[in-house]
């Protein structure tokens, strides 16, 4: 069932962001964007979190739950350290994310020329 | 009156060509003069590969015709790359005197047309028009990393692996007869995946410009060739001339459509585009045609769009360009 | 010559009558299931992570680092921009996507040296949305902040 929901819900993200290209003709840059300010929108009201609850991973792992873990990282710090961690609390909880990509693109870079 | 007509009768003593594996794959792979098989072509950058590709269509042209670069006077030639580093970077090594020419995709109706200036003037006896384009180096210029996952729309083109070669002097069996250089025209058109639909106004006004200069309706070309406006540009291309009440039905082929088989090279999209797609076709398909007897005279509209990176991401629309150039063969009147 | 905007407005419409249509119920439904797999594989890892005792929370964040490390392995083989060709928004909204993102112009710019070349261009398309990511988090966040932080913090 948890896979099931993660399934869908991933699923019917990446077909809103599908929307987004196919009917306004945005370039995937632009939509990658909006979907990350709306992640920390809906974050900020509250509103993610209970889809976070509901579907796990099927929230999380599109980007939109890049921009909720963000505001959601700002959001715990705050409450722990009061207004520094409105500047500190976004970038420290997803700091693994970023890191890893940082050093895996390295390592990729140095292991793999780019195919034909 | 901005049709060239030489006189002189300059005409194309050799040719030869380097095609890329997709191009390879393609209906016309048979008859390239050579065939990489991977786009590095033993290259550590698509920028060296596509030097690489050109300097080889180079010599194997003068090889052929058992030439050194001091028997050629002169070197036109142009390729997509800013600052034209495969044009100057491969000529460093062939040592010829070179103009650069950029037309983007146009290039080779526009190098053809000063190398035919060149020679019916009596500065050349022997000029070398050259293209080249590389399919990963453009779009790591013009687009995206080439290993990043887009998905693009069915009317984007691919640009074509390869290089041409094409030697201008007098005497020999295709005569290029007249060149009508293109205006630059911009429809406003955005869109950087539909080339074809940007360049195809600027293909219209180039031959109606030459059919009025000349004289001349369609039906005294056996065919009439576009560069690369592919699928999308290729309809919008005949439909703009209808509104004229000039019909290119049957007689209108385009360069981009002929060097892939889209049936089975999906990935191509709508079609080939780039500076060494009208080379290699007009090498590969149009003078053997004309050498053939297959057509007797037949009008050549390479188009090209000439916006770059920058002007897109600054929200400028596309500027686009179609030169003609008119190849005859030799015993026609 | 340039058309005038009007002008050009009427061209547009034209050019866009000539264009294929897009085949939307095809891409909607190949970005759903490349999305849904992607994020159901996400989920095993998710699962495993809350096993082994991490807050739901928490375990978002190793399950990112993990799907990062299977986009970046993917890229690197070449496989990331064919599954993304057919998956559209489905490969390229997941956090594996992210990673390609960063993956593709690393590999690409590695000619252009460590610095000036990897250094430079690894955020190139990931640079916007990790700037807008962030800039939206601040600006939520001090709303949220305003708001409800003076309470609860």
């Amino acid at each position: 069932m948890t896979y099931l929901l993660a399934f869908l819900v991933g699923g019917l993200l990446c077909v809103a962001a599908q929307a987004a290209v196919d009917f306004l003709r945005w370039p995937p840059a632009y939509v990658m964007v909006l979907f990350v300010v709306l992640g920390a929108v809906l974050g900020g009201m509250g509103l993610y979190e209970p889809l976070v609850r509901f579907a796990g991973a099927g929230a999380t792992v599109p980007l939109t739950g890049f921009g909720y873990s963000l505001v959601q990282g700002v959001k715990q710090e705050a409450v722990r350290t009061g207004w520094i961690g409105i500047f500190t609390g976004g970038l420290t909880a997803t700091s693994m994310g970023v890191t890893v990509a940082v050093a895996a693109a390295s390592l990729v870079a140095l292991l793999f020329p780019p195919r034909d | 009156m901005t049709t060239f007509r030489f006189e002189s009768r300059p005409s194309l003593l050799s040719m030869a060509t380097v095609a890329g594996p997709d191009e390879a794959k393609g209906p016309l792979g048979e008859k390239f003069d050579q065939v990489v098989p991977d786009l590095w072509v033993g290259q550590k950058s698509w920028e060296q590969a596509e030097q690489e590709l050109l300097a080889r269509a180079g010599q194997t042209l003068l090889v052929k015709e058992n030439l050194t670069a001091a028997d050629v006077d002169l070197m036109v030639g142009g390729d997509l790359l800013d600052q034209l580093v495969t044009t100057h970077f491969a000529s460093r090594t062939l040592d010829i005197p070179t103009f650069g020419m950029f037309s983007a995709c146009a290039t080779l109706t526009a190098s053809l047309a000063v190398a035919a200036m060149a020679v019916d003037a009596g500065y050349g006896q022997k000029v070398l028009v050259t293209v080249a384009s590389h399919h990963h180096a453009a779009e790591r210029q013009y687009r995206y990393p080439v290993e990043l996952g887009i998905q693009k729309p069915a009317t984007a083109q691919w640009t074509a692996t390869g290089a041409a070669a094409f030697l201008i002097g007098k005497g020999g069996p295709v005569v290029v007869r007249e060149a009508t250089p293109g205006r630059v025209v911009d429809y406003g058109v955005k869109d950087p995946f539909d080339m074809g639909g940007a360049m195809a106004p600027a293909a219209r006004d180039t031959l109606l410009r030459h059919l009025q200069d000349t004289g001349r309706t369609v039906k005294d070309y056996d065919a009439i060739f576009t560069g690369d406006l592919a699928a999308v540009g290729s309809t919008l291309f005949r439909d703009l001339l209808k509104e004229e009440g000039v019909q290119v039905e049957g007689i209108h082929h385009d360069c981009g459509l002929i060097l892939y088989d889209r049936s089975s090279q999906k990935a191509v999209q709508a079609g080939g585009s780039g500076a060494a797609c009208s080379g290699l076709v007009t090498a590969a398909h149009i003078i053997p045609g004309l050498l053939s007897g297959e057509w007797r005279r037949v009008l050549l509209l390479a188009t090209g769009a000439l916006h770059s990176p920058t002007t897109y991401r600054q929200g400028e629309s596309i500027p686009c360009i179609a030169h003609g150039v008119v190849l005859e063969r030799a015993e026609a009147p | 010559m340039k058309l005038s905007p009007e002008a050009a407005q009427t061209y547009d419409q034209k050019r866009l009558a000539h264009h294929p249509p897009v085949p939307v119920a095809r891409h909607f439904w190949r970005a759903f299931w490349v999305g849904g797999l992607i994020s159901t594989v996400g989920q095993f890892f998710l699962s495993y992570f809350e096993k082994k005792g991490l807050m739901p929370d928490q375990a978002a964040i190793p399950t990112a680092a993990v799907l990062v490390v299977l986009g970046a392995l993917l890229t690197g083989l070449g496989l990331y921009d064919r599954i993304a060709s057919y998956g559209g928004m489905g490969a390229a909204l997941p956090i594996t996507g992210f990673a390609n993102s960063m993956v593709a112009p690393a590999m690409e710019f590695r000619r252009d040296g460590w610095v000036m070349g990897v250094g430079a261009r690894l955020f190139q398309v990931a640079g916007p949305v990790f700037v807008f990511g962030t800039l939206a988090s601040l600006f939520v966040g001090s709303l949220w902040y305003l708001f409800y932080g003076g309470f609860t913090g």
